[in-house]
């Protein structure tokens, strides 16, 4: 059983095809570069060199989102077209969860994020049970700096993982001190191949009803109701 | 000879369309799903909300279409996509969907201008003959295009400013009427009397350019003028007075255009086509002249997939192919 696995959600751009659970190949780039021109040669490199004709696929999994709006959109387009001309199931992981498993070996809660601009991380939780990561808080978009003083009241250690970290590792310093495990650059870098394994204990999806998980509202949206709302309370 | 069968995708603003062609004059099946009604309340198309529609309606549209034509896979020789010009983040919907489609079954990929694809809609109603002119007006178009063949397109006209379909919409919002206000213009300015003489940019003597942006400016101002002196302008008798100025210039550049280049044919392309002022006015220009004056019907004015379809079936004879790297193109040019 062959599964191709997707992630254009956030920088990286990670393709992986898996034979049941074994990895038979995986690109991954970590560059500022266009996923939309990127992405099929990239599909099609890999299957070419591992020789899978389309028609062999059995499963697709993509990432989801949270991330860039468009890049979530490009990944799901050709996630859910390939699902559906090949009439195989598809199965969307959220690019947190997919993250979370670079620290997937460890007994700690893990934390991974991405910047949402303006102070704002998308992020959530996750714990490993039995060899398999349960989240243990809804994902959210939210103040990353109100995020981490709740946090910082477990008194627990926390494993730290965002392809931003740079931009935040300040912060994280700040608010946990000792409690705040941050490994080694490599492991802040999503890789298609963890989102394959996650899939591999989900359920397929209703292939037109896949959608983004964005964790926002569109910008003109979140106006226009706040608008409703302000005319209601007169 | 064997059937060619083309299938089309276009997401380049507000609507998702996916359609098959026959031999690039037949329509298979044709699935347009609008976003026009989620838009409303925002008094435009919102470029995100627009990609957030799109990517939620794509297979479902895909399999509608092809369910419809009931063809299988083998049938159809190519798929074909609207690159540009548009919403980029709209674009990408179709062009990745369509990327993906070719990929999985093995089908060449062929990328079409949306102007050509609004030419070639007339096509699905009669055969070209050349030389002709296209007339193309829509929101973000206003275009005089000559084609002396299939698949070229010479510009010899374009607007320097806003599009006619921009400074409708604009007025429209001047006279508080809903998105989109093209066809409540068109409505009013039929219950009204061209009582203003609103200036027409008719530029330079030789150029079949356009500009619509000194007329938008003088009907907000004269509507301003009327409310600080206390007069009331009739709404429908602005409409009439601005829509006759914008008709009276499409029209007749459009006449003069055709009699230069001695064209056997002109069509009328885009969502503005389906104005019935242009229509009458053309149709009351052309009539003491022997060419035929092509307007396609209501349904395939506005954004469709058939018109993307049918213009890559050309794309498609002529050897012309995308290769996976092909990307959206907001601002591609039509040559
Ligand atoms: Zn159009």
């Amino acid at each position: 059983m062959y599964t191709l696995a997707i992630d254009t959600s956030n920088q990286v751009l990670g393709v992986a095809i898996l034979k049941d659970k074994e990895v038979v190949g995986e690109i991954v780039t970590n560059i500022v570069k266009n996923h939309s021109v990127r992405l099929m040669p990239a599909i099609d490199y890999l299957m070419k060199e591992v020789n899978i004709k389309p028609s062999e696929l059995d499963k697709i999994v993509v990432a989801k989102g949270p991330g860039s709006y468009t890049g979530v959109r490009i990944g799901l387009t050709t996630a859910k077209t390939l699902a559906w001309s090949l009439n195989i199931p598809i199965i969307g992981v959220s690019s947190l969860e997919g993250l979370a498993y670079r620290a997937s070996f460890s007994n700690k809660i893990i934390c991974p994020f991405f910047d949402a601009r303006r102070g704002l991380v998308y992020t959530s939780l996750f714990v490993t049970k039995e060899n398999r990561l349960v989240g243990i808080k809804e994902e959210q978009n939210t103040l990353f700096a109100d995020w981490l003083e709740r946090l910082a009241t477990l008194n627990e250690e926390v494993i730290f993982l965002s392809p931003d970290m740079d931009k935040h590792i300040g912060l994280i310093r700040d608010k946990m001190g000792e409690l705040a495990i941050i490994p080694d650059q490599a492991l802040h870098i999503a890789k298609p191949t963890d989102l394959a394994i996650a899939a591999s204990y989900k359920e397929a999806e209703e292939t037109h009803l896949l959608t983004p998980n964005y964790l926002r509202l569109a910008e003109a949206e979140a106006n226009w109701l706040k608008t409703q709302k302000d005319k209601q309370n007169g | 000879m064997k059937e060619t069968y083309i299938l089309g995708i276009e997401t380049s603003c507000d609507e998702t369309a996916v359609a098959i062609i026959k031999n690039g004059k037949e329509i298979v099946s044709n699935v347009v799903a609008s976003q026009i009604e989620s838009h409303k309340r925002f008094g435009g198309v919102v470029p995100e909300i627009a990609s957030r529609h799109h990517v939620e309606q794509i297979t479902l549209v895909l399999e509608e279409a092809f369910t419809n034509s009931k063809l299988i896979w083998d049938d159809i020789d190519a798929i074909a996509v609207t690159e540009g010009p548009g919403l980029v983040g709209a674009l990408l919907i179709g062009v990745n969907a369509a990327k993906a489609l070719a990929f999985a079954k093995d089908k060449p990929l062929v990328g079409v201008h949306h102007i050509a694809g609004h030419i070639y809609a007339n096509r699905l109603e009669k055969e070209f003959e050349f030389p002709l002119l296209a007339l193309i007006v829509s929101g973000g178009h206003t275009e005089l295009v000559l084609m002396r063949e299939h698949g070229k397109y010479e510009v010899i006209g374009e607007t320097r400013d806003d599009a006619a379909g921009e400074a409708y919409d604009k007025v429209a919002r001047m006279l508080e009427l809903p998105y989109p206000g093209g066809p409540h213009i068109d409505r009013l300015a039929h219950e009204g009397e061209i009582t203003i003489d609103f200036p027409r940019a008719w530029l330079e003597e030789d150029s079949y350019d356009f500009s619509f942006s000194g007329l938008k400016s003088a009907v907000i101002n004269k509507i301003h003028n009327a409310k600080q002196k206390g007069e009331t302008l009739k709404p429908e008798d602005i409409a009439a007075s601005f829509q006759a100025s914008v008709i009276d210039v499409l029209a007749t550049k459009t006449l003069k255009a055709a009699r230069q280049y001695q064209v056997k044919q002109v069509i009328v392309a885009g969502g503005v086509a389906a104005n019935k002022g242009l229509r009458a006015e053309l149709e009351s220009k052309f009539a003491d002249t022997d060419i035929p004056l092509l307007i396609p019907p209501l349904s395939l004015c506005t954004d469709n997939a058939a018109m993307i379809a049918a213009a890559g079936t050309i794309n498609f004879e002529q050897g012309k192919r995308s290769d996976l790297t092909l990307n959206a193109n907001p601002s591609l040019i039509l040559r």
